[in-house]
């Protein structure tokens, strides 16, 4: 998964001094879950410091100013252990390249979809998503007992323009479809996980080998690749 | 013996009963012709927590003259009468506590009101043990330091930590208290999210600090006072031996319809209908008396050491501090 924040959008103050002048970059390694739980504590905080720290170890420190009773504000400060990444390893966390794709389409209302998902869930652990580029989506299961079908019309196709790395998709039948088979609880997990509807949701398909699901919202991209399963 | 309590009262019982679980495993009861007190202690022995429930909360508060009542059942038992908090403020009009002297179980009745005509008697009979009285020892009168808030100001506190968290620390000086997540493994520093809050003295409603120093709490313990929430609350930190304890104004039951006025603070048990107690030691318990708080240097640390009285009676050798 890949998620990309314009901190101009959120920081008030923004200074980063990097590896070098040339490699004005840091990485590292955080348990999300440990982020996400200091976050949410500093909710309603009247703001919020993040600093990269020194302390038993290399730590994020998160300082939230809270409302108070008195004139004298709460200060909550957590101190979450990060891991350094070498810059020897920064090629490991580049953002990946756009697969070349072979149909590109616009995602049903994520509620739908999420509903759908999360039903058909009980019935297998695999879920074929095929779509093509006149806009049509179906969903499918297949079992030994069963087989169910969920088919999405007029959903509009991204007009990704004249790339030549796309030309794949240019030629291409637009009735034809394109398919990947994917675990079914990979792709409810991310759909569970969205806290807000995106401006843009889209999917991309590389048929029977990836599925590219592209969310955009406002300033935020997020990314999230799925390989096929056979 | 018969007890009965009626309307949103049958709730703060349920509420007491729910909040003594989280620090022990056995409901202690006592009754006297004065008041009605469920406590516990924890295994360790270093948490003990108290509700006395005053007459005036009762519709019916009947102890025969003379007799007090004592016992103890094992707290699951007592808390599967008020199974669901939610659903019981909706049901139940009443709850009746009742004893008498040949009976070798104590019989709580829900009265239901699921219907006007018919109506719904729930009866639970639970076995009990004889026991001794549970009393913690302490002594309000010689906390060096006290500090008073809304409970609000400690549930507050109390949410930045997660709720899996073993231990805090709470330390105070003449001007702040801090509360800090307490990892006693080495190797566990390096892994753990460190969380730290401090609280102005000026969000207390009293903060008299006369010993800066610092406690361990089991976290679990430290929240159980929150509910149900006093109107006053209180934390003693009595030297080296916290203990917080709240009054509550409630509702008297409902024929009645002045409420009688807010006594001035007498000493246990108070005119209160609702007096809760929590006495919360460290859990480490014993290396307290062997110097491992950090009192401030202008402080005589032996003059301290010397005077406190043993909080719950337990002589298990704990092994060295």
């Amino acid at each position: 998964m890949w998620c990309e924040l314009l901190q101009v959008n959120f920081f008030d103050e923004y200074q980063i001094e990097g590896v070098s002048p040339d490699a004005n970059e840091i990485c590292l390694e955080v348990a999300p879950e440990n982020l996400s739980r200091a976050l949410k504590t500093a909710q309603n905080a009247k703001s919020v410091k993040i600093k990269l720290t020194k302390k038993h170890c290399p730590c994020l420190t998160l300082a939230a100013e809270l409302p108070s009773l008195s004139s004298v504000s709460r200060v909550v400060t957590h101190d979450i252990p990060v891991d350094v990444i070498p810059r020897r390893l920064w090629h490991d966390y580049k953002e990946p390249s756009m697969p070349d794709f072979d149909v590109s389409i616009y995602l049903p209302p994520l509620k739908t979809m999420k509903n759908v998902v999360d039903r058909m869930k009980n019935l297998s652990n695999f879920l074929v998503i095929e779509a093509n580029l006149s806009g049509e989506m179906n969903l499918k299961i297949e079992t030994d007992l069963v087989s169910v079908t969920t088919h999405f019309k007029d959903l509009g196709n991204p007009p990704w323009g004249d790339d030549a790395s796309q030309s794949r998709s240019q030629s291409r039948d637009p009735a034809a479809m394109a398919h990947a088979r994917l675990d079914i609880k990979k792709l409810l997990q991310f759909l569970m996980g969205q806290q807000v509807n995106p401006s843009k949701a889209m999917c991309n398909i590389v048929h029977k080998r990836i599925v590219h699901l592209i969310f955009l919202h406002e300033d935020v991209s997020l990314q999230y690749f799925i390989p096929a399963v056979a | 013996m018969d007890y009965v309590a009626t309307g949103s009262n049958v709730k703060v019982l349920a509420k007491a009963i729910h909040s003594l679980s989280r620090i022990g495993e056995e409901l202690y009861f006592e009754s006297t012709g004065r008041w009605l007190a469920l406590r516990t202690v924890n295994s360790s022995r270093s948490a003990f927590a108290c509700f006395h429930l005053c007459p005036l909360f009762f519709q019916r508060f009947h102890t025969p003259q003379g007799d007090s009542f004592r016992c103890k059942m094992p707290i699951k038992s007592v808390q599967a009468v008020f199974k669901s908090l939610s659903s019981l403020e909706k049901t139940v009009e009443k709850c009746r506590i009742e004893w008498k002297p040949e009976q070798s179980q104590l019989t709580f009745t829900l009265h239901c009101k699921m219907c006007s005509v018919l109506g719904l008697l729930k009866t639970h009979n639970l076995s009990f043990q004889d026991c001794e009285s549970l009393q913690a020892v302490f002594d309000k009168e010689r906390s060096p330091n006290v500090l008073r808030a809304q409970p609000r100001l400690l549930v507050d506190t109390v949410l930045h930590f997660p709720p899996s968290l073993e231990e805090v620390t709470l330390s105070v000086t003449s001007d702040r208290m801090w509360l800090k997540n307490h990892v006693e493994d080495e190797s566990d520093q390096s892994q753990a999210m460190m969380t730290e809050l401090y609280l102005s003295s000026e969000e207390f409603e009293d903060f008299v600090v006369t010993l800066a120093n610092q406690h361990h709490f089991c976290l679990k313990e430290l929240s159980a006072p929150t509910a149900p929430p006093p109107d006053d609350f209180m934390c003693d930190a009595h030297g080296l031996i916290p203990h917080c304890y709240g009054t509550s104004e409630i509702a008297g039951p409902s024929t009645q319809i002045n409420q009688p006025p807010r006594s001035t603070h007498a000493p246990t048990p108070p005119n209160h209908r609702l007096f809760s107690c929590f006495s919360l030691s460290s859990s480490q318990f014993r290396s307290l008396f062997f110097g491992s708080v950090l009192p401030t240097p202008s402080q005589g640390t032996s003059q301290t050491l010397q005077g406190q009285d043993v909080l719950a009676s337990d002589s298990e050798d704990e092994g060295s501090p």
